[in-house]
């Protein structure tokens, strides 16, 4: 195996040995990353020799108004797998949660990072982006998140928008949206960018989009929302082990009558899955153990834009907003008044009845 | 707002409220409208009356025997039509859930499977009336814009909800809404115009017997 590129700096093929992973271990990996993203399986050699020759890429993590849950989960990936390896292939230089650095040697350390990969880094961001009062709303070491975000985005390579937060706003954006929060695309035009919306997201599709990033130096196939396609593609509805259940017209009614004990579509009950793109039906979650479906709640559509806004997460996909008894009175008193118009005129301009004798 | 949201709050709420005006405002002009006096003694009492309008209701379900060689073709495919559309709307899961939603009525749906053929019958004999109405002379010189209009506005929700079922030609979501703002189109246009006879069509024909109860003659 390589143990350094050309530049000296020690391969991923030789940090994983070290720490006692073959070749075969990264072959096995790299079948799974391929399969995850949906390539053809003659991919994964040239992606674990390409992964075993890379050297790490500094990636820059940014946390602007979010809850952390982002970062939580990606650690929890699962360990301890090649996947937290391939965290150990990348060169995380900053990320506040995580370093051991804190206040003006935290900053150092964001400078240097940027001034050493000026054009190769990746920049992470999980959290929304408060644009109003000038992004007054959420700063780090004085400056606010609008303003490190165009100063960093602009010499990053390509930028991950973590979260659905970073990707579209998020709950930071619900109405009433006090802080103007944005999505990272609303800002920046002029980079690639990758969102990998969920609430949290799942933690293998930002493993896997870093794989491919690494593999082949470029970003997977994105659909219309900078979702990797790969993940993003298919509802959750349309992957989901209860689809069957809403075909044959089962569905339970409440959380707990017997079509939920036998587990049957939870669509009655505000499944926003025949809404929602992304991998938790196929991928899982705790290392492919379970998704919400399958513990018994349905989809609440966190990794869709504006979900939070999108009505009640128990209201069904067949229900609609209300127009509320005083329209409707309004309407009735309009429409009646229309019609005795109407029907008025149709006395005054109406011929004489011959039979009519009174 | 996307797509979806349009058709599920403004559009839903707007297309409501000019169903609810437009009924109020078809209802009160057919009720103020000045009727013919009677002056001939009633031959029946009301209730002798009320029966006939009643039973006038159902038998201008069956056609006369003597017509039925020449409109069998219509009868036949408006009754599969009409009995389609209703499988439809009261089998189909999420068309149950609105109504639940609305009326707190509920009842067990029928399976995907059964709403997609229905909404294929229905829509070939949608399809096969449209072109009986273009084919007969006849029809077609009796045919205004209001009959072609109605015809489309209950045609593409039937046509979205098999793509709907279908989910290939477009996401979920958008054929959803498209889905859900035709079945709007359709309730807008539905007291403007020939579709008022959904409700008017009982009315009318229960009046109608009741008057010749009225008079003593067959209902």
């Amino acid at each position: 195996m390589q143990n350094a590129d050309n530049d000296g700096a020690e391969t991923l093929g030789a940090t994983l040995a070290g720490r006692g992973v073959g070749r075969r271990g990264l072959l096995k990996f790299a079948i799974a990353m391929a399969s995850s993203l949906a390539l053809p399986p003659g991919v994964a050699p040239l992606m674990a020799a390409n992964l075993a020759k890379a050297r790490r890429r500094s990636v820059i993590w940014l946390s602007f108004q979010e809850c952390t849950g982002c970062v939580e989960t990606l650690l929890r990936s699962s360990s301890p797998t090649i996947d937290q390896l391939i965290f150990d292939f990348i060169s995380l230089d900053y990320q506040e949660a995580l370093m051991a650095a804190a206040g003006s040697a935290a900053e150092k350390t964001l400078r240097d990072a940027i001034a050493a990969n000026k054009g190769e880094y990746l920049l992470a961001i999980d959290g929304s982006i408060p644009t109003k009062d000038s992004g007054v709303y959420s700063l780090t070491g004085g400056r606010s998140n609008l303003a490190m975000l165009k100063e960093i985005a602009a010499d990053a390579k390509a930028i991950l928008a973590i979260g659905t937060c970073a990707a579209f706003g998020g709950i930071p954006k619900a109405f009433p949206n006090p802080t103007g929060a944005v999505g990272v695309e609303d800002l920046v035009v002029d980079k690639p960018i990758v969102n990998i919306p969920g609430c949290p997201p799942v933690p293998e599709v930002l493993s896997g989009v870093l794989a491919y990033f690494v593999s082949f130096g470029k970003l997977p196939e994105l659909d219309g929302r900078k979702r990797p396609l790969a993940y993003f593609g298919a509802t959750i509805h349309d992957q989901c082990y209860r689809r069957a259940f809403y075909d044959q017209g089962k569905f339970a009614h409440s959380f707990d009558d017997d079509g939920a004990r036998q587990g049957w579509c939870l669509f009655e009950l505000g499944c926003k899955g025949p809404t929602t793109h992304n991998a938790c039906a196929s991928v899982k979650w705790n290392n492919g153990t379970s998704f919400p479906i399958q513990s018994g709640h349905g989809c609440i559509g966190c990794s869709e834009p504006d979900f939070w806004d999108a009505g009640s997460f128990y209201t069904s996909l067949a229900g609609v907003g209300s127009t509320g008894w005083r329209n409707a009175g309004i309407a009735a008193a309009i429409g009646a008044a229309g019609g005795a118009a109407a029907a008025l005129a149709a006395r005054l301009h109406a011929r004489p009845d011959p039979e009519d004798k009174t | 707002m996307s797509l979806l949201e349009f058709a599920r709050g403004p559009a839903f709420q707007a297309s409501v409220l000019i169903l609810i005006a437009g009924v109020t405002w078809r209802l009160a002009a057919i009720v103020l409208l000045r009727s013919r006096p009677q002056f001939a003694a009633p031959r029946h009492g009301l209730p002798a009356r009320i029966g006939g309008g009643s039973a006038t209701i159902l038998t201008r379900f069956v056609p006369r025997r003597a017509f039925w060689p020449r409109i069998a073709a219509s009868v036949v495919l408006s009754a599969v039509f009409h009995l389609g559309l209703a499988i439809i709307i009261f089998g189909g899961a999420p068309h149950i859930l609105l109504i639940h939603q609305f009326t707190g009525l509920s009842w067990p749906s029928l399976p995907k499977g059964v709403i997609v053929l229905v909404s294929g019958v229905t829509l070939a004999s949608m399809i096969a009336l449209l072109l009986r109405r273009i084919a007969h002379p006849v029809l077609r010189l009796l045919s205004t814009a209001d009959d072609y209009l109605s015809w489309l506005v209950v045609f593409l929700p039937v046509l979205t909800g098999i793509l709907l079922s279908g989910e290939t030609v477009a996401r979920y979501e958008t054929l959803l809404a498209l889905h859900i703002l035709s079945a709007e189109l359709m309730i807008v246009w539905l007291p403007f115009g020939k579709l008022m006879h959904a409700g008017l069509v009982f009315a009318g024909r229960g009046l109608m017997g009741m008057n010749f109860s009225r008079k003593g003659a067959a209902t």
